[in-house]
C-alpha cells in the first residue's frame, strides 16, 4: 500500500485535487482510501457526492469507545473508501490534538488491515503545517510520500518551502519522502517554469501541471469530482496524466528547502522577465 | 546570628569545582545562584540571581504556577469550594499534599476540603474543548453544595486549547447571582516557579474576593489578619491560640484555616502582618493602597522570633493593657520552652544543617534550628526574588525580565469610600523614627553568617556535592530530595508537609521541633542500618543465554 499525504497552502485546491486524482485512480480498478485531516471535514464529499459523512471524532463523541470501523468508513466513487478525521468549531479546543486522536483511532480499527487490498492511502491535510497535530500524518511512518500542491503565486510557493521543512524534520528521522509539487495553476506568467525551478532547488520534481479549468467548478457545484461529472473532458484527461504519474512516480527525496532570499530571487528571475 | 563561620572546604572551592561540571553559559549563570556570604554593616550583602529560569535538564526542586496557586495560597481554605479544569492528576496530586488543616466552627459549617473536585478532561474535551464540561462541574458542585464562593483553576492542557475560565465563571455567576465565582489562570507553565501562581492567586484574591463583606462576622477590638500563613501541621492553630492568649483577634489567615467570609471582610482589620512574603506581598501591598491597612513582616518559626512578632503587633495598637498581657502571657509560655530547648541544646549544640525549601522557610527555620544550637551552613529558596534574599532595600533596583511580566501586575488605587489609612503620614513617620518598621522584610542573607553557603534553585546535582563536600547533620527540603538525602545515611525534615508532624509555629510548635530534631539527629537509626552496597559494593551476575 503508498501512503500518501498532500500538504499545501489553504485554499489551494488540496482536497479538489484529492478527489479528482482518487477518482482516477479509482476509474483505473485501484482500491484507495481518503482520509480528510482537516476539521471542516470537506476532503470527501465530492467523492461521496455531498457531505455525508460523520466524522471519527464525532462518532468517537457519541458512541464512545465501542465503534466499528463501518462507523466512520463512507464507500464512495467507484468503492473508495472515505474517512473524516472532523475536529472542534473554529476557536475552541486543539484539531491538531484530535488528527492525532483519529489517525491513532483508524489504525487500531484497522483501517488499513490487507483485508482492503488497498493500492493507495490518501492523508488530505489542512493548510500549512500549523503544530504538531497536523504533521501527525508525516510522522511515524503514516504516510510515506508527500505531495505538495502549489501555484506559480508567491504565498503558495512561500507555503511549499515551509512544508518542506517540515518534511526534512521528519524524513531525517523516518521513512517519510517528498514526491513532488503539484502545479494547480491559477495562471500566473510562466507558472510552470516557476515551479519547476523550484522544484529543482528543492531537490525534486513538478510531477504535473494541472492547468486551470472551469469544469472543476461545474463538478464541484454538483457534488462531483470532474471524471464523475463528465469523465469525456479535457479536464478529466489532466486528472487521469496526474494519476499515472502518482504511480509510475519513483523519485523520492528529502528536500533541501530554500533560504526566504533565494526564494525571493527565483520569483524575481521569473515574474519580472519580461 | 550574625558571624563569620570557616566551613570545611571554602564556599568559593565548592562553587567552583560544582561549576566545572556545567556548560559554560549554565556555569555563567548558576556561578551568580550559588553566593559565599557576607554582610556588611547595613546589611549589605553580594547580589544573587533569583526568579529566573531553571535550565533544561535540571533535577530543579521546583514547582509550577499551578502548584503555587491552587497547592499553596488557595488550597487551604476550606469553604471557597475548588475546582480544578484540567486531568484528574492535577487535581490529585494538589489536594491536601501539604498537610493544611482545618477546623470548622460547628458541624453543619462548609467544608469542602476533604473533597477534590476535578473536571478530568479526557482526550475528547481536548479536542473539542472542555468549557461546557466546566460548566457542567460547576452546576453539579452548586447542586450538591450552593457554596458561597467557587474558583476554577485552569491547568496545562487548558491554557493549551484556550478554554477561557474566566468567562465560564462570569457565566456561571450569571445564572448564580448569589455564589461568587472565578477563575484562575494558573496554567502550570507560567513564570519560572510556583512563585507566579502566587501572583496570579493574590490578584484574583484581591480583585474578586477582599472588600466583598464590609460587615465583620468577627469582633475584637485589636483585629488584624496574618498573610501567607497556611496552616500546615496545624501551625495556625497555634499562632490563634496565642493571639487569644496575648489578646489580638486573628480576623481572618490566609489561607490557612481560613473561611470566605473572613477573606471578604480582611480590609475591615486593622493590620496585616506577612508570615510568607513571597508568596503574599503582593496582597498587602495591595491592601495597603486600596484600603489603608499597613503591614509588617512577622516571623513565628521559632520562640524567640514568635516572641518578639507578638510583641512588635501589641506595640502597633499602642494600649499598654495589650502590651501586658502580651508580656505576660509570652513570658510564660517561654519558660515552658525554655526547659525543653536547654535539655535538647546540650546534645544538638554543634551540629549542622542544610535548608532548601520555599521562599521564607528556608530563612525562618534557621531561626528556629539556632535555638537549639544548630548551625546553618548553606540555604537557598526554591522560588524566591531577590528581595527574599537581599532584603526589600533592593526592590528599586530589581530588573523586571520578560517571563515576570507575563504575570499581570495590578494598578491599585486608594478606594473612594473605603480607603482609610489606620495611621496617619506623620504618625507613621513618628512611629519610623523611634525605630518600628513597616512594609518591611530585612531577607535571610543578612542574617545568615558570613562564610555560608546561599544557593538560589538548587539542585539535586548540587545537594549531592554539598552532601559530600559538607556531611551536614540534617537536610531540610521537600519530598522529592527527601529519599536521596536518607539512602546517604542523614536524617531529613520535610518543610513542606512536616511528615506527619506539627505545628512547628509559636511556642508549642517550637518544643515539637526541638523534640523532632533531638530524635532526627541523636537516632542512631542510620549507624544501624547497613546498605546492601556498603557490604557487598559490586553485584554481580551472568546472562542466562551465554550458559
Amino acid at each position: 500500500m503508498r501512503k500518501i499525504a498532500i500538504y499545501g497552502k489553504g485554499g489551494i485546491g488540496k482536497s479538489t485535487t484529492t478527489q479528482n486524482t482518487v477518482a482516477a485512480l479509482a476509474e483505473m480498478g485501484r482500491n484507495v482510501m481518503v482520509v480528510g485531516c482537516d476539521p471542516k471535514a470537506d476532503s470527501t464529499r465530492l467523492l461521496l457526492n455531498g457531505l455525508a459523512q460523520k466524522t471519527v471524532l464525532d462518532t468517537l463523541r457519541t458512541e464512545g469507545e465501542d465503534l466499528d470501523l463501518e462507523d466512520v468508513v463512507k464507500v464512495g466513487f467507484k468503492g473508495t473508501r472515505c474517512v473524516e478525521s472532523g475536529g472542534p468549531e473554529p476557536g475552541v479546543g486543539c484539531a491538531g490534538r484530535g488528527i492525532i486522536t483519529s489517525i491513532n483511532l483508524l489504525e487500531q480499527l484497522g483501517a488499513f488491515d490487507p483485508q482492503y487490498k488497498l493500492d493507495f492511502t490518501f492523508y488530505d491535510v489542512l493548510g500549512d503545517v500549523v503544530c504538531g497535530g497536523f504533521a501527525m500524518p508525516i510522522r511515524d511512518g503514516k504516510a510515506e510520500e508527500i505531495y505538495i500542491v502549489c501555484s506559480g503565486e508567491m504565498m503558495a510557493m512561500y507555503a511549499a518551502n515551509n512544508i518542506c521543512k517540515g518534511i526534512r524534520k521528519f524524513a531525517e528521522a523516518g521513512t517519510v519522502r517528498l514526491g513532488g509539487l503539484i502545479c494547480n495553476s491559477r495562471k500566473v506568467d510562466r507558472e510552470s517554469e516557476l515551479i519547476e525551478a523550484l522544484a529543482a532547488k528543492l531537490g525534486t520534481q513538478m510531477i504535473h501541471f494541472v492547468p486551470r479549468d472551469n469544469m472543476v467548478q461545474r463538478a464541484e457545484i454538483n457534488k462531483k469530482t470532474v471524471i464523475d461529472f463528465d469523465s469525456t473532458v479535457n479536464q478529466a484527461e489532466e486528472y487521469r496524466k496526474l494519476a499515472r504519474a502518482m504511480e509510475a512516480n519513483t523519485k523520492f527525496v528529502i528536500p533541501a528547502p530554500l533560504e526566504i532570499s533565494e526564494l525571493e530571487s527565483l520569483l524575481m528571475e521569473f515574474g519580472i522577465a519580461d | 546570628m550574625r558571624n563569620e563561620i570557616e566551613l570545611s572546604v571554602s564556599g568559593e572551592q565548592f562553587r567552583e569545582d560544582v561549576l566545572e561540571s556545567y556548560s559554560p553559559k549554565l556555569a555563567k549563570k548558576r556561578k551568580r545562584q550559588i553566593l559565599v556570604n557576607q554582610v556588611g554593616d547595613n546589611d549589605e550583602v553580594p547580589e544573587i540571581l533569583a526568579n529566573t529560569r531553571t535550565a533544561p535538564g535540571i533535577l530543579t526542586m521546583r514547582g509550577c504556577a499551578y502548584a503555587g496557586c491552587k497547592g499553596v495560597v488557595l488550597g487551604p481554605t476550606r469553604d471557597i469550594l475548588q475546582i480544578v479544569h484540567g486531568p484528574v492528576g492535577c487535581c490529585f496530586y494538589a489536594w491536601l499534599t501539604r498537610r493544611n488543616k482545618t477546623k470548622p466552627r460547628t458541624d453543619e459549617d462548609a467544608n469542602y476540603m476533604p473533597y477534590a473536585m476535578c473536571t478530568d478532561l479526557q482526550e475528547d474535551e481536548i479536542v473539542f474543548g472542555g468549557e461546557k464540561k466546566l460548566m457542567a462541574a460547576i452546576e453539579e458542585a452548586v447542586a450538591l453544595f450552593h457554596p458561597k464562593a467557587i474558583g476554577i483553576f485552569a491547568t496545562c492542557p487548558v491554557g493549551l486549547i484556550g478554554d477561557d475560565v474566566h468567562a465560564v465563571a462570569r457565566a456561571a455567576e450569571a445564572k448564580y447571582p448569589d455564589i461568587n465565582i472565578f477563575g484562575f489562570s494558573c496554567e502550570g507553565y507560567k513564570g519560572v516557579s510556583q512563585s507566579a501562581g502566587h501572583h496570579i492567586a493574590n490578584n484574583k484574591v484581591f480583585t474578586d474576593v477582599v472588600g466583598q463583606l464590609d460587615a465583620s462576622p468577627k469582633g475584637g477590638k485589636f483585629r488584624l489578619n496574618i498573610l501567607g500563613e497556611y496552616n500546615i501541621g496545624g501551625d495556625a492553630f497555634e499562632i490563634e491560640r496565642i493571639a487569644e492568649g496575648c489578646g489580638v483577634t486573628v480576623h481572618s489567615t490566609f489561607s490557612g484555616n481560613s473561611v470566605y467570609e473572613e477573606f471578604a471582610s480582611a480590609h475591615t482589620a486593622d493590620l496585616n502582618v506577612v508570615m510568607c512574603h513571597r508568596s503574599i506581598n503582593y496582597l498587602a501591598e495591595m491592601m495597603e493602597a486600596k484600603y489603608g491597612l499597613p503591614w509588617f513582616k512577622v516571623n513565628f518559626i521559632g520562640a524567640e522570633a514568635t516572641a518578639r512578632s507578638f510583641h512588635k503587633m501589641a506595640k502597633f495598637f499602642d494600649d499598654s493593657d495589650l502590651m501586658e498581657q502580651t508580656e505576660r502571657f509570652v513570658e510564660a509560655e517561654l519558660k515552658e520552652v525554655e526547659k525543653v530547648r536547654e535539655e535538647v541544646r546540650a546534645r544538638c549544640e554543634g551540629k549542622t544543617a542544610m535548608i532548601f525549601v520555599g521562599g521564607s522557610r528556608a530563612h525562618h527555620y534557621q531561626e528556629l534550628l539556632h535555638e537549639i544550637g544548630v548551625l546553618t551552613i548553606a540555604a537557598g529558596y526554591e522560588f524566591a526574588h531577590r528581595d527574599d534574599y537581599e532584603g526589600r532595600k533592593v526592590l528599586p533596583n530589581i530588573v523586571v525580565d520578560a517571563d515576570s511580566r507575563n504575570i499581570e501586575e495590578l494598578t491599585v488605587t486608594p478606594d473612594e469610600t473605603r480607603y482609610n489609612p489606620r495611621i496617619s503620614e506623620e504618625e507613621r513617620a513618628e512611629r519610623e523614627a523611634a525605630g518600628f518598621t513597616f512594609s518591611d522584610y530585612r531577607g535571610m542573607m543578612p542574617e545568615m553568617p558570613g562564610g555560608t553557603l546561599v544557593i538560589d534553585d538548587c539542585n539535586h546535582y548540587e545537594l549531592e556535592k554539598l552532601i559530600e563536600y559538607y556531611k551536614p547533620d540534617l537536610v531540610c527540603a521537600g519530598i522529592k530530595e527527601k529519599y536521596i538525602v536518607q539512602k546517604q545515611g542523614i536524617p531529613m525534615k520535610q518543610l513542606h508537609s512536616y511528615d506527619y508532624m506539627g505545628p512547628f509555629a509559636g511556642f508549642k510548635g517550637a518544643i515539637n521541633f526541638y523534640r523532632e530534631i533531638d530524635r532526627l539527629l541523636n537516632s542512631n537509626v542510620f549507624k544501624f542500618a547497613k546498605a546492601p552496597w556498603d557490604e557487598s559494593p559490586e553485584l554481580t551476575a551472568t546472562y542466562g543465554y551465554n550458559n
